[in-house]
């Protein structure tokens, strides 16, 4: 289920913009990895370029390779598509479908594909996703309401049913939190430390303690000044980031100095 | 144990010091009004002309804005003053737009109903020269030509939204949206001559068919869909795209399912108001479906009657009963009216039904 990701020397472009330069590490499979930086340092544009939705916006292109279990996603004749059926994605705000009920934003990944499923088989799928989101108590008996009718925070949880249901190889974070209460900040660092079991996670933060509190290993990425790439400056065990970097800066960070 | 500390009620509240009472504008309008009425009928005794109920009007309105401005100014100050006038001519001008679309609504109803009956619905005007006859043929003819209109221009026109919005880039995109800002502009006149030219080309010289017409109105038709269900695609959130690329679901398959669904209120709305707008012509039909007292349930073979060159017809070209011909014309000015307000009646139930639910 879960796989190794490693990127070579990624430069990212936004048009003839540098975004990104010279970012190489390696994520195990079954950890947490979080991305930590200020705004604008290229972390989310990072963590897009690993389902390919980067090239989702106009212009946008990439120079290197990221490598799932060896197989290079940019190498030539792959599509985009298969990338993203192994590389699901929750986004920073939650975006349930608005046409579809919960149910049918749950099984968004089969249906919108048009694959086949019987009726019974749907409803495993259903009740599967929404307990390893941690959603199923809440929303057992009403799976026929539309998901835009949930709070944030469940419909945070709604769409990480959604991208698991399509059982990925690895999970990508982006911000997930940041739209949320406490509470449901809460549930949701729970749900990642349970999904460490079965899928590699990615994810890109702003709250240090999230950081430090869910993940295994942190990267910190930072900018030289505006218009500048950014640049991957420190990849550690997340204990040794927050207790002992290596790099002035990564201290800096860390420890609220700047940024 | 909370105790509320409260001051003893004033009788006058200070806040409201210096404020008009409420019905003070209806008084001062009346007042006004009554004053234009009596110049209006001064001056209409002086001059021995009629009492003039537009200058009561005009005179009121104008004394209306000129007291309520002053008097404003004089008790609550500058803002509420503007105010004051600035509300008052807007819903002058209200007013005055008003007038013409009840005026001709309130004449189509009253002349048309003079031969609103049964009859008109279920003859046709064939062997018809006085009195009698109905419009049937005109109203199939009108129904089955924007039909047509609409099965032509319809996926024409959302295709080239969802290539403008989703696929097109740089400089093909920016020509495209040009020249569809261009042939919102074409006078319809110009349509009917291009089909008929069309046409003319397979079919020989003075050729007439109800699929003529279509294409002519499609011709209209098609920059109205394309330009409201682009601003309709435009409006779904990029989050949605990306929330079902993500998924994995290929591109063509997140349009189909994902963008249209969310759009499909706004699109249906759009397209009703482009076939409302073009079901009135009557120059393009003039010239490709040409006119017949016929029945003709076939739009690739013979002439078609269409409503509004049938109030035309009726109109310009009476008989001897002159005044059953205008009633004919009327009436089939009433029907037009009526099925472009079911249009519209219809679009809105529709994205009523099909809107995204809101939730809860």
């Amino acid at each position: 289920m879960s796989k190794r990701i490693e990127i070579n020397d990624l430069d990212v472009y936004y048009g003839s913009f540098k975004a990104v330069e010279g970012v190489s590490l390696e994520i195990e499979p079954r950890s947490v990895t979080a991305f930590i930086g200020p705004s604008g340092c290229g972390k989310s544009t990072v963590l897009r370029t690993i389902n390919r939705m980067h090239e989702v916006i106009a212009g946008a292109y990439v120079d290197g390779e990221i490598l799932l279990d060896g197989a290079n996603l940019y190498g030539s004749g792959v599509d985009p598509v298969n990338v993203r059926r192994q590389i699901g994605m929750v986004f920073q705000r939650p975006n349930p479908f608005p046409t579809m009920t919960i149910r049918e934003n749950v099984l968004a990944g089969v249906l919108l594909n048009n694959r086949r499923m019987s009726k019974s088989d749907q409803d495993d799928l259903v009740e599967r996703s929404l307990r390893g989101a941690n959603l199923w108590n809440e929303v057992k008996d009403r799976l026929g309401i539309p998901g835009s009718g949930l709070s944030g925070g469940q419909q945070q949880r709604l769409c990480i049913a959604r991208a698991i249901a399509v059982s990925p190889d690895v999970l990508l974070m982006d911000e997930p939190c940041s739209a949320l209460d406490p509470i449901s900040t809460l549930a949701i660092e729970d749900l990642i430390e349970e999904l460490k079991q079965e899928y590699t996670i990615v994810i890109v933060t702003h709250n240090m303690q999230q950081a430090s509190r869910v993940s295994d290993k942190t990267a910190f990425f930072n900018i030289a000044g505006t218009g500048k790439p950014g640049k991957l400056i420190e990849y550690d065990e997340t204990t040794r980031i927050f207790s002992n970097p290596s790099v002035q800066s990564t201290e800096d960070y860390v420890s609220g100095r700047f940024g | 144990m909370t105790t509320t500390i409260s001051a003893p009620r004033q009788a006058q509240n200070p806040l409201t010091a210096g404020q008009l009472p409420r019905w003070s504008p209806w008084a001062t309008l009346l007042g006004a009004l009554l004053v234009g009425a009596a110049v209006a009928g001064l001056v209409a005794g002086a001059s021995g002309t009629q009492f003039s109920i537009v200058a009561t009007a005009v005179i009121g309105f104008v004394l209306y804005l000129v007291a309520i401005t002053v008097v404003s100014q004089l008790i609550e100050g500058g803002r509420k003053a503007t105010d004051r006038f600035v509300t008052g001519l807007v819903t002058g001008a209200f007013l005055l737009a008003l007038i013409p679309l009840v005026s001709l609504v309130i004449t189509v109803v009253a002349n048309g109903m003079a031969r609103f009956d049964v009859e008109l619905f279920t003859y046709s005007m064939r062997n018809v020269v006085g009195e009698g006859g109905g419009v049937l043929h005109a109203i199939i003819g009108t129904l089955l030509v924007t039909l047509w209109a609409a099965i032509i221009s319809v996926p024409v026109g959302i295709f080239t939204a969802i290539y403008l919005v989703e696929y097109a880039k740089g400089r093909l995109a920016k020509a495209i949206t040009f020249f569809v800002d261009v042939m919102t502009g074409i006078p319809s006149i110009v349509a009917g001559l291009f089909a008929y030219a069309l046409f003319a080309l397979f079919f020989g010289e003075g050729v007439r068919s109800g699929i003529g017409g279509a294409v002519a109105l499609s011709l209209l038709m098609i920059p109205t869909v394309v330009r409201s269900t682009e601003e309709m695609l435009k409006l779904v959130p990029n989050d949605l795209r990306e929330a079902s690329l993500a998924l994995g679901v290929p591109k063509w398959l997140t349009i189909a399912k994902v963008v249209l669904p969310t759009a499909l209120a706004g699109i249906v709305t759009g397209v009703t108001l482009a076939v409302a707008r073009v079901i009135g012509e009557t120059a393009p039909l003039l010239i490709i479906a040409g006119f017949t007292t016929n029945m003709n349930y076939n739009v690739f073979e013979g002439r078609m009657m269409t409503l509004p060159v049938f109030a035309y017809n009726q109109y310009v070209s009476p008989g001897v009963q002159e005044q059953a011909y205008f009633d004919r014309a009327w009436a089939a000015a009433l029907i037009l009216i009526l099925i472009v307000m079911i249009l519209n009646i219809v679009a809105r139930l529709i994205a009523h039904f099909f809107a995204p639910k809101a939730g809860r």
